[in-house]
């Protein structure tokens, strides 16, 4: 019981990772319809940036959790309006060569400086220590990711569902033609919309710098599995890539644990699930088929 | 206030629109009659500044706009009920209604819509997809009027409405005519059309075939009955 606990806690706690990632990828593509391969490359330049205010800087963890989302946000605006925007007028292939090409620079611009190797960075001390519940005690640390995360994804729940803002943000998601037939600027929310993506992206980093090794290719393998978990979600859907990704979280620590004696189905489980949620549902659990204008 | 002047438009290779030229004076309620596949949803959409491939002029107010995206042109007046009724499934009723910013001098207050559309005031927080067809034309028309839009493209508002809504959309049109509010309305109904509006054309393999009034419609309402196949 104790062990089927704490797997539980551990797989929420990656989940709580592609739940961040995820959200990210489906507010730029519901906004934007360009899937961003260089996610997982933001999420890297979130760590190693706050690696390098750290050992460079002395800039605090807390203070780094501020500074690389807001500075990769920013980054991700700057881009948008030189590369990305252009790509609504092109081949979806250009989507796949513009992202994923950015995403090699990114990388070889920070293993150029810094190599390959993993670089530690210690857990802020505020946080050391574990947090005792009873049945078994587990990491301050991670109880903190868990509910920062939480809190996040309801914060943009919130924002998404009640605000006037939000409902624009959806009313440009779901059709923007009809939207700007409607008198709205939809091209003014796209830049701030990817930027907010991109800064979701960074925040996983900063959080992720602590457990994780940070290296230029932290964000390579993990990516993966998060564009699994937003086609399991529904391409596109806020609700379902925040689900879908605590739900792989959760998938995964279980299978680690439980189907241990047959590798082959514990590795691939991810891919498993996707591709059984896509025989049983083609547009994802959560996703629609897109409408027309 | 609208004036079309030899407008083209074209999906891909295949030309829809072939130099239509019309105009709608300011309080005029103009109707658009046609087959199926004629153009008249696509000369809205042109109006709108919605279709890419087009090609003449579109002036409202004197203003040449065939430079303008669609949202600066919703914003000088322009109200479109979409011919798929343009309803949010993402979208609550309230929502759908209170997205557009007021686009013109005479906005209807939400209370205002409310109680003129007591059904769709029941089901004000649902999805407005989950509305019934009826419900989601009322929405797209009281959607305008919220707006305050002068000018409305109104494409099939009363297709598959049942005849108390049917007269419900004509009084609502009778009444935004009476303050002022111009309508370009596309019609299959030729009855409903010349109770409503001052003048018509009809439009046939994307151009205008004629330009009729109401008696001349009246007078003719079989032969043109059949000629639209209705
Ligand atoms: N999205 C589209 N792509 C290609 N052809 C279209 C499209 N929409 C309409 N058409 C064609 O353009 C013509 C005019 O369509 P439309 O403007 O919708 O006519 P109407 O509203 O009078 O029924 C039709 O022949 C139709 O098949
Ligand atoms: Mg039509």
């Amino acid at each position: 019981m104790t062990g089927f606990l704490q797997n539980t806690f551990n797989g929420l706690v990656s989940g709580a990772f592609y739940a961040l990632l995820a959200l990210g990828l489906a507010v730029i593509f519901g906004m934007l319809r360009v899937v961003n391969f260089a996610h997982g490359a933001f999420y890297m330049l979130g760590a190693f940036g706050a690696y390098v205010l750290l050992t460079e800087a002395g800039v605090p963890f807390w203070a780094a959790l501020v500074i690389m989302p807001v500075g990769l946000a920013l980054l991700g605006m700057a881009l948008e309006r030189a590369f990305v925007h252009r790509l609504t007028r092109l081949d979806p292939l250009y989507n796949f060569l513009l992202t994923f090409g950015l995403t090699l620079i990114l990388q070889d611009l920070v293993k150029l400086r810094y190599g390959v190797q993993s670089s530690p960075y210690e857990t802020p001390s505020a946080l050391n220590g574990s947090v005792d519940f009873g049945l078994f005690d587990f990491p301050t640390y991670r109880v903190f990711i868990l509910g920062f995360a939480v809190a996040v994804c309801v914060g943009v729940w919130w924002v998404l569902t009640r605000t006037r803002v939000g409902m624009v943000v959806r009313a440009c998601t779901e059709r923007p033609e009809l939207t700007r037939a409607f008198g709205i600027d939809v091209g003014r929310w796209v830049t701030p919309v990817f930027g907010f993506g991109i800064g979701l992206a960074g925040l996983a980093g900063v959080l992720a710098a602590p457990m994780r090794a940070v290296n230029p290719l932290m964000g390579a393998d993990l990516i993966i599995v998060v564009f699994a978990v937003v086609v399991i979600g529904g391409l596109g859907s806020i609700f379902g890539s925040v689900a879908a990704g605590f739900g792989i979280g959760l998938v995964q620590a279980w299978g680690e644990a439980y189907l241990s004696d047959f590798p082959i189905i514990s590795q691939t489980i991810v891919f498993i699930v996707m591709a059984v949620v896509l025989l049983w549902r083609p547009a994802g659990l959560f996703g629609r088929e897109e409408a027309p204008a | 206030m609208l004036r079309i002047e030899n407008l083209s438009a074209w999906y891909g290779e295949a030309q829809v629109l072939r130099e239509v030229s019309l105009d709608v004076a300011a309080g005029e309620v103009v109707t658009l009659v046609g087959r199926n596949g004629a153009g008249k949803s696509t000369l809205l959409r042109c109006v709108m500044g919605l279709h890419a491939g087009q090609r003449g002029t579109v002036e409202l107010d004197g203003r040449n706009v065939g430079k303008l995206p669609a949202h600066r042109r919703a914003r000088l007046g322009l109200g479109w009920v979409p011919d798929d009724r343009g309803s949010y499934a993402t979208l609550s009723v309230t929502e759908n209604l209170t997205l557009p910013p007021a686009v013109g001098p005479d906005p209807w207050p939400l209370a205002r819509v409310y109680e003129a559309f007591p059904a769709l005031y029941d089901r004000r927080d649902s999805a407005a997809t989950m509305l019934s067809g009826g419900e989601q034309q009322m929405l797209a028309l009281a959607r305008v009027l919220r707006m305050g839009a002068r000018l409305l493209l109104c494409d099939e508002p009363t297709e598959g409405l049942s005849p108390l809504l049917v007269q419900q959309v004509g009084e609502l049109l009778r009444e935004a005519k009476r303050h002022g509010v111009t309508v370009l309305l596309v019609e299959q109904n030729l009855h409903f059309a010349t109770g409503v509006a001052d003048r018509h054309y009809l439009l046939a393999e994307g151009r205008v075939a004629e330009a009729m009034d109401n008696s001349e419609v009246r007078s003719r309402e079989r032969e043109l009955l059949s000629y639209l196949g209705i």
